[in-house]
């Protein structure tokens, strides 16, 4: 049957929810960006250039985007693990365990932050026994990749979740019974039904690290070219009351934020035109 | 049977957002992160003897915060009657934005300034560093706790005190001091993200020999965490710490409320309002009442901000804007 171009609805309002949905992006979204981007050209380019290539700006650049994908790279393994043995087991406590994801959502971001300085300190819980390991997490770069791991993991699971629940448990079965090791039913059959997923998830946790401040500033110790994420050379701009100086660096966040969203879109794209042509999932000739 | 939940959830929210004034007038007074205490303890005094004289009861409203996110708040639009900051900085962006009266130092006794504090150290119980005077702090070996010195106002003030030491040295100038104010940064660990923050990372995780903190936290500090377990040292000379208050013009003026503005301020000065301060343990102007709490406010040499370094209009750009002293230090390398 051949499928038309234009589907009728069911419910009738499509330009009515069309136009609802482009005032409220428009406000929520376009508007501040706009009004960002008109700051920001208040400068000239060479000051521009001046402000966003400074030392410390490079390094803070540096510290803010590595973390963020470490952090969100850490966030897809151990978030699919955790995602997995919700989805197919059931045990006791599960509920709890589910409840506890979301709990970096919840929680202020500044209380966590204080809490993971605390915990990784010399003598905190965690600290003491990495001290004598020569590890030194609050108040180093590590520090901060703990804090963003904390912050972008409910945004791995709950992605993975409901395409882990549509993967029904035959598929694997199918798989074993038609001979496939554990590890191919893994990396042919299951890996590559929810790499898109995976990779939304990966987006999300990495957009929420790069502009996450709250709870990175008291467990990153601050330190001008190691530790200085670049929120915080932001929050140091507006300390001195210089807007336009804020604005340009938040530009330049925004610009790489962009490209790296769009490398991952790409990405996204290509997994799933490579499985629309092997036909896997899509049930296109 | 949801609208009904709606509209309960609705009251509520108003509830919460903004109950209705039942006073004659309101006055909002904005104010910096940790004058809570202070301000929680005054308004009520102030209430009353209001009440007294004027036979009008007032309500008043705080708000609290970062300081210069407050003072940006109000430049924005948010209509405070009053301001009490921690640095003359941040009225001063008021009086650039035509807020403020330009002289508003002039317009209350002392600099605008109720009430002072300054900067001391907190060391480990029996001080085992042996942490006397600042020229310690840039001792190798010893780990000095501070705010973050470009982003925070205590922060600001630890930097200044550091240097106003150095330069009052013997052979002095702005070349020794930068020196000097680098090798006790070097022995900074972290720059804790505020002031609090400091305390907690000194006392609680443990961090460091020396915590530089207002003379006013100490106390805080053993509230929160026991007496015995840090001392407070006081150096040999630090910053004179003044905390400036002023009117806004422009809403008492809409609002009608300049002269309970101005009572609410004045009355800072008056015998209840030194008392007060110095009971939260901030220095108060009155001569009397410093006699009387000697006992919490050891006599210590100190210089203001406008003494040693022309004002914090001067100071803030030679210090602590992009490419100051501050970011020369880290930097030159």
């Amino acid at each position: 049957m051949p499928v038309p171009h234009y589907r009728q609805q069911l419910l009738p309002g499509f330009r009515l929810a069309l136009g609802c949905a482009l005032v409220y992006l428009s406000l929520i979204v376009v508007l501040p960006l706009t009004g960002l981007a008109i700051k920001a050209s208040q400068l000239s380019l060479a000051e521009f250039w001046q402000t966003a290539s400074g030392e410390r700006a490079l390094a803070s650049y540096r510290v803010t985007f590595g973390a963020s994908l470490l952090a969100a790279t850490i966030n897809c393994f151990f978030g699919l693990i955790v995602a997995w043995i919700l989805v197919r087991y059931s045990f006791p406590g599960k509920r709890l365990i589910d409840a506890l994801v979301d709990l970096p959502f919840a929680l202020p971001t500044a209380v966590a932050g204080i809490t993971l300085a605390t915990l990784y300190a010399e003598n905190g819980w965690i600290g003491r026994y990495l001290e004598p390991l020569g590890l030194k997490v609050a108040f180093t770069p590590l520090g901060i990749v703990v804090a963003l791991t904390f912050v972008s993991l409910p945004f791995v699971v709950r992605t993975l979740q409901p395409v882990l629940e549509d993967i029904e448990p035959e598929v694997e079965e199918a798989a074993a019974s038609l001979g496939a090791s554990r590890f191919q039913t893994f990396v042919r059959v299951l890996l590559p039904t929810i790499l898109p997923a995976l990779l939304t998830g990966f987006t999300l946790a990495l957009s929420r690290s790069v502009g996450e401040y709250g709870s990175v500033i008291f467990i990153a110790g601050n330190m001008p070219l190691i530790s200085e994420i670049t929120p915080l050379l932001i929050i140091s701009k507006l300390e001195q009351y210089d807007v336009v100086g804020a604005t340009a660096l938040a530009t330049v966040m925004l610009a790489i934020s962009f490209v790296l969203l769009l490398a991952v879109n790409a990405l996204q794209w290509w997994t799933a035109h490579r499985d629309g042509r092997d036909g896997a999932g899509t049930g296109q000739p | 049977m949801s609208c009904k939940f709606l509209s309960r959830l609705l009251v509520i929210a108003l509830a919460i957002a903004g109950p209705p004034a039942m006073a004659d007038s309101n006055l909002l007074n904005v104010s910096y992160d940790v004058s809570r205490d202070f301000y929680k303890d005054y308004n009520p005094i102030f209430q009353k003897h209001w009440k007294a004289t004027s036979g009008e009861s007032i309500d008043i409203r705080q708000s609290h915060g970062g300081s210069s996110k407050q003072v940006r708040a109000v430049a924005d639009g948010l209509e405070a009657d009053v301001v009490t900051m921690n640095q003359a900085s941040d009225v001063d962006f008021l009086a650039d934005k035509g807020l403020v009266a330009r002289d508003y130092t002039r317009k209350f006794p002392n600099n605008a300034s109720p009430y002072t504090s300054t900067m001391v150290f907190i060391v480990r119980k029996g001080n085992p560093k042996a942490i006397k005077d600042w020229n310690d702090l840039a001792r190798p070996g010893v780990q000095v706790i501070l705010p973050h010195p470009k982003n925070t106002g205590n922060g600001r003030y630890t930097y200044l005190a550091a240097w106003g030491y150095a330069i009052s040295q013997p052979g002095g100038n702005d070349r020794t001091a930068q020196d000097f104010v680098a090798r006790m940064l070097k022995n900074a660990p972290l720059f804790a993200a505020g002031g609090r923050d400091a305390t907690t990372t000194f006392m609680q995780r443990r961090i460091g020999d020396v915590l530089v903190s207002f003379e006013s936290e100490a106390e805080l500090i053993a509230r929160e965490f026991g007496k015995g377990d840090f001392e407070v040292i006081y150096p040999s000379i630090s910053v004179l710490t003044e905390f400036p208050v002023a009117i806004i013009d422009r809403v008492v003026d809409k609002k009608g409320t300049r002269k309970v503005a101005q009572a609410y301020l004045d009355f800072l000065w008056s015998p209840a309002g030194q008392e007060n301060a110095a009971q939260n343990y901030l220095r108060p102007r009155n001569a009397e009442l410093l006699r009387k709490y000697a006992a919490q406010f050891p006599p210590i040499r100190t210089f203001t901000v406008d003494e040693l370094f022309g004002g914090w209009a001067r100071a803030f750009p030679i210090h602590f804007r992009d490419g100051g002293t501050f970011d020369q230090i880290y930097q030159q390398k």
